[in-house]
């Protein structure tokens, strides 16, 4: 999948999952500071992603690099990286 | 200490009839029913089900309106005691100010949390056996405060929140509960009442225990039918009731309508058996709140009955009545809105306490729907059949739980303060 597409699909994660307006979602947009995240949606975040993207998270290998995301940009490079 | 009289100055509800108390109203001063057949459904669910009626309220919610950071932790019983508590509110003229004072509170309750989100939460959890696809939100949707809290966050609650889930008793503690915290001047007000949700599972449960009725599957608007010989159980209904109490101090300086009093509250236990309630506890916790009143016998116009339809409550119900009012002469009025809502379970007693201050309001009692008949082993009260023009002045309500958690509300008009 090409960087473009995760971004887009990204994108509809945060539309469907968490109603934030579209235009307002870019690649260097802060999930916490700017689209309002808090520590009870990151646990959403991960079940929406592993149904958007079709995998399965590892929460103990995983957890950590989990734990690191704080912007769209960062949420692309780990679903890029778990195809891979 | 000065003890605090205890006013009502807001009232909201969600009810098989709709959104609003004055929807609430409207279905049951026009006499309608709130039960509809459920079969088709709840055989998807469970394939030997045997009651396929329930009152379930058939509008969309709107739930979006409330903020998703608060709706993600509501299942449908918060929603639903969300969206009363906001009527309540409204009508009361109460600010976000005033709750995050810390002088007012939240007493709300519910027979459980959402059946559905536990249903969906440990179906997939036992499928599985994993925590990978369960979300934040959902044991917030389960927890058995979860009304309570869910009201409290959206409305900033910094007072006591309080929660006595006693299933079909968890509205009458809650509103008794709050009744105190004034009365002895721990808050200034408090936001109480009760929620449901109609799940399969809750009807389920009432099938297993031969408690549900079954026998009118194809005439959902006859049944239940309390205190009648041909009652065959009570049918689950959902919904939601909210109150505003305050003492009068506060509501006199905010300058707010008051629309009743409270002037009592007991609960007790039978402490003996987990689903049978009898005419000797009912008549020992009818007096006892006679007692620390002070009401006389013949002061009570009304009487609320808890009522549910089932063969063995509406019996020990209606002796007891007999007892402590009829066998000493006196004749209050006695009728039962289940058959017009349906069980509401822990909604039960606020959403018929509301329908109580409009049957005040209005002058007209409000007679047990389905009622034709009445059985002759059921107590010699004086069942209303139809609708009374008469205005009460004091009004008992009854609620009764499994558990063998009983409770008592005394309900006075306000008019002038008198």
């Amino acid at each position: 999948m090409e960087i473009n597409e995760i971004f887009q699909k990204v994108k509809k994660v945060f539309v469907d999952e968490f109603e934030i307006e579209e235009n307002l979602i870019t690649k260097e947009s802060l999930i916490f500071e700017e689209l309002g995240l808090d520590s009870l949606d990151s646990v959403d975040l991960i079940v929406a992603l592993e149904k958007a993207f079709n995998f399965k998270i590892d929460r103990a290998n995983d957890g950590p690099v989990i734990s690191q995301i704080r912007s769209i940009q960062d949420i692309i490079k780990y679903v890029n990286s778990k195809q891979s | 200490m000065k003890l605090q009289r205890v006013v009502i100055t807001g009232i909201g509800a969600i009810s098989p009839f709709g959104n609003g108390v004055e929807a609430l109203f409207d279905g049951v001063f026009s006499n309608r029913s709130g039960v509809i057949n459920l079969g088709a459904i709840w055989k998807e669910s469970i394939t030997d089900i045997l009651c396929e009626v329930g009152s379930a309220i058939s509008i969309d919610l709107n739930e979006k309106r409330i903020p998703r950071d608060f709706r993600r932790n509501m299942g449908r019983v918060s929603i639903l005691a969300c969206l009363s508590a906001e009527e309540a509110v409204q009508m009361a003229g109460l600010s976000l100010e005033h709750f995050s004072s810390g002088d007012y509170g939240v007493a709300f309750a519910s027979t459980t949390g959402s059946s559905k989100s536990l249903y969906e939460f440990m179906g997939r959890f036992i499928e599985d056996k994993s925590l990978s696809s369960i979300k934040s939100g959902q044991f917030f949707q389960v927890m058995s405060h979860t009304a309570a809290a869910n009201i409290a966050c959206l409305l900033n609650v910094k007072g006591r929140v309080i929660s006595p889930n006693s299933a079909c008793s968890s509205a009458a503690q809650s509103i008794g509960l709050a009744y105190e915290a004034i009365k002895y001047g721990l808050q200034k007000g408090m936001i109480c009442g009760g929620a449901e949700e109609l799940h399969v599972t809750t009807t389920g449960t009432f099938d297993l225990l031969q408690a549900a009725s079954c026998h009118y599957n194809d005439q959902p608007d006859k049944t239940p039918k309390p205190f009648d010989k041909d009652r065959d159980g009570t049918v689950c209904g959902e919904g939601s009731g909210a109150i505003i109490l305050e003492s009068e101090d506060s509501a006199k300086q905010r300058g707010a309508k008051i629309l009743g009093e409270i002037i009592g509250f007991n609960t007790f236990s039978s402490g003996e058996h987990m689903s049978r309630v009898t005419e000797s506890d009912l008549v020992a916790g009818i007096e006892r709140i006679l007692l620390e009143t002070g009401i006389a016998l013949g002061d009570i116009d009304y009487i609320n009955a808890h009522g549910t339809g089932t063969i063995q409550g509406d019996s020990e119900e209606s002796l007891a009545l007999e007892k402590v009012f009829n066998a000493k002469g006196y004749t209050p009025y006695v009728s039962s809105l289940k058959g017009h809502l349906g069980h509401t379970l822990g909604a039960s007693a606020a959403l018929e306490l509301i329908v109580c201050l409009e049957m005040m309001k209005k002058g007209c009692l409000v007679p047990t729907k389905n009622l034709e008949n009445p059985d002759p082993n059921c107590g010699n009260i004086n069942y209303l059949k139809e609708f009374k023009a008469v205005k009460p002045r004091l009004i008992m309500k009854d609620s009764f739980a499994f558990g063998g958690i009983n409770s008592i509300l005394l309900l006075r008009s306000y008019e002038n303060g008198n």
